[in-house]
């Protein structure tokens, strides 16, 4: 008889069903508009949302998105409430433009489960991990995951100057970007002629030049100033570089992984604190049950999503169907409740399930 | 059904088009009076001759409304997703050239590369507290182009027309836009940047892969084709 129930009400009855499991366990249910501000978006996750989120106006309220997900909201609420710590649950849909795969369905089921204000992070990890694991063990997916606030640490740690560590930061989310600025601090290629020009002359601003636009003489003045003192720093050594690509290619079990880094960090002190932090979550994943031997970590994993996870990261994938996306991804994010807070900031762990594509793999039922 | 053959409805754009045919023997022509958008194909059977804005046209043809059309790849990669699956060039006609480009002020000396830009555009969020806005209409080139070449803490914002005159007007702090001699660019103190361009664009024949076409018709296209010499 399934088969008579149409396609999207069996996807929200998948959805249902999980989130009720989530209830059950103790979580408070959360509902948000489909109709969000652009504003606030468009702010924190730049002009790359665009490209992913619908966006449409309104005469009285201005640029409104298609609810491309659930965090901005949940976070706002849980941040407005005196509830803390908390844990909740919604199911709804989200909506994405799938300009480089018109196949994929651009709108779609999320069932989300956020923990807020855990005081004892590895523990917040390691629940929200395996809650997952567990709604989803029927499909028997491949987890994946990985660690933000590791590769923070790396930069942090650089003996470099702060201005390169600081470009660094601001592109760990983009691979190709950092790559391209890790070999130019390393002096691997060449100063670009229009640079070389610019640190050559005693040229300050333009003889000619009409000043136009709202960047003003200050600000030109103050970017060449850094320029000139970049230039004049000594370029980032080789076993500095070497590390970094050491710590990016790490892809191992969890216990693996954690010595490998270990040796790594003999080298890179700054990484310890990081480290600790992912040995406490393996400890606090093994208490809870999960197998964290086999457990695959990869330190680049989450690099190219959005930008806000800052520490534990996480995803459930498909082995069998490659051509799917992944059913359920996740992460620490307190970064973005940093950002959103003005100020404030509350640790923050939570998660999304795709009832839709349960329903592609049959189910769990 | 007759094959239909989608050209820029005005100015120098249409007038070339009329010319590129008319050397190969298939003469266009408006018909009716000087403002009513109709025409005439001479010089092969079976072809009718649909005066369109040259915006319309990849929309008309991923549509499958017109069979060939005559716009430029600019426009086709922007507003078609996946274009190459709806649209087959041709053959470019060798006039309409331009390149859709990045420039900034002129006095921005420390900018000349996507790198510097977003250099600039980290300094200027932090001290404005608002992304840097490049006003453009290519709204998903530009924003392919500054992804892939790491630009972040920007923002687009929209601009239809006059877009040079943003920067000075204080509305956005640099431009993505088309030039073919750069001269409005130079006269709105602006410079481009020294890097390879987002696109580089011709006026260009495009046949739509998803018209229908009658048997009649695909001997009519074939014919048309020969004749131009394509």
């Amino acid at each position: 008889m399934a088969q008579s129930i149409p396609y999207k009400s069996r996807a929200r009855i998948e959805a249902e069903s999980i989130c009720d499991g989530f209830v059950a366990a103790g979580a408070s249910r959360f509902e948000t508009d489909i109709l969000l501000p652009a504003e606030v978006l468009l702010d924190l996750y730049g002009e790359d949302i665009r490209a992913r989120a619908y966006v449409t106006t309104d005469p009285e309220r201005g640029e409104m998105m298609l609810r491309p997900d659930f965090t901005v909201p949940v976070v706002q609420y849980h941040m407005e409430s005196d509830e803390d710590p908390a844990s909740y649950t919604y199911f709804g849909e989200v909506f994405r433009k799938q300009e480089d795969h018109p196949d994929r369905r651009s709108e779609y089921m999320q069932v989300g489960y956020e923990e807020f204000g855990g005081s004892n992070a590895a523990a917040s990890d390691a629940d929200v991990f395996g809650r997952f694991s567990e709604v989803l063990a029927p499909l028997g997916l491949r987890a994946a995951t990985g660690d933000i606030g590791i590769l923070i640490a790396m930069v942090a740690g650089l003996k470099t100057t702060e201005d390169r560590r600081v470009a660094l930061m601001r592109h760990i989310w983009r691979p190709a970007r950092f790559t391209a600025l890790l070999k130019r601090f390393a002096g691997l290629t060449p100063v670009p002629p229009s640079r070389a020009a610019l640190l050559g002359s005693d040229m300050g601003l333009p003889e000619a030049g009409v000043m136009i636009g709202l960047r003003g003489e200050r600000e030109i003045a103050a970017r060449i100033d850094a320029l000139r003192a970049d230039a004049a720093e000594a370029p980032m050594r080789d076993e500095e570089v070497e590390l970094i690509t050491a710590v990016l290619a790490v892809s191992e079990t969890c216990p693996n992984a954690l010595e490998h880094l270990r040796d790594i960090a003999v080298d890179l002190p700054g990484l310890l604190p990081a480290l600790d932090r992912f040995e406490a979550r393996c400890e606090a994943m093994a208490q809870r049950g999960i197998d964290v031997d086999a457990l695959p970590f990869e330190a680049s994993y989450g690099r190219t999503s959005m930008e806000y996870y800052d520490g534990f990261v996480f995803g459930f994938y498909c082995e069998q169907r490659p051509d799917l996306p992944p059913v359920a991804t996740g992460g620490r994010y307190d970064a973005l409740t940093r950002r959103l807070g003005q100020g404030r900031e509350i640790p923050a762990v939570g998660g999304v399930i795709r009832p839709d594509l349960v329903l592609d793999l049959g189910g769990l039922s | 059904m007759t094959v239909k053959l989608g050209v820029p409805s005005k100015g120098r754009l249409m007038e070339k088009t009329f010319d590129w045919f008319g050397a190969r023997g298939v003469t266009l022509t408006r018909t009716g009076s000087e403002r009513e958008y109709a025409g005439a194909v001479e010089g092969v059977e079976g072809v009718d001759l649909v005066l369109l804005s040259a915006g319309e046209i990849p929309r008309e043809l991923a549509a499958g409304r017109i069979h060939l059309g005559v716009t430029g790849n600019d426009l086709i990669q922007e507003k078609l997703v996946q274009w190459d699956q709806k649209v087959e060039p041709l053959v470019p006609l060798g006039f309409g050239q331009a390149n859709l480009i990045v420039a900034v002020p002129q006095c921005w000396v420390d900018v000349d590369t996507l790198d510097d830009l977003d250099g600039a555009a980290a300094a200027f969020r932090a001290r404005h507290g608002f992304r840097m806005r490049i006003a453009t209409k290519y709204h998903r080139l530009v924003r392919d182009y500054l992804r892939r070449g790491g630009v972040a803490d920007y923002q687009l914002v929209d601009s239809q027309g006059a877009t040079e005159g943003t920067v000075k007007n204080l509305t956005a702090e640099a431009i993505a836009d088309i030039t073919s001699t750069g001269e409005t660019l130079r006269a709105n103190h602006l410079k481009i940047l020294d890097e390879p361009p987002i696109l580089e664009s011709q006026a260009t024949l495009f046949r739509s892969r998803l018209a229908e076409k009658s048997d009649a018709d695909r001997t009519v296209l074939r014919a048309l084709i020969e004749r131009l010499g394509v």
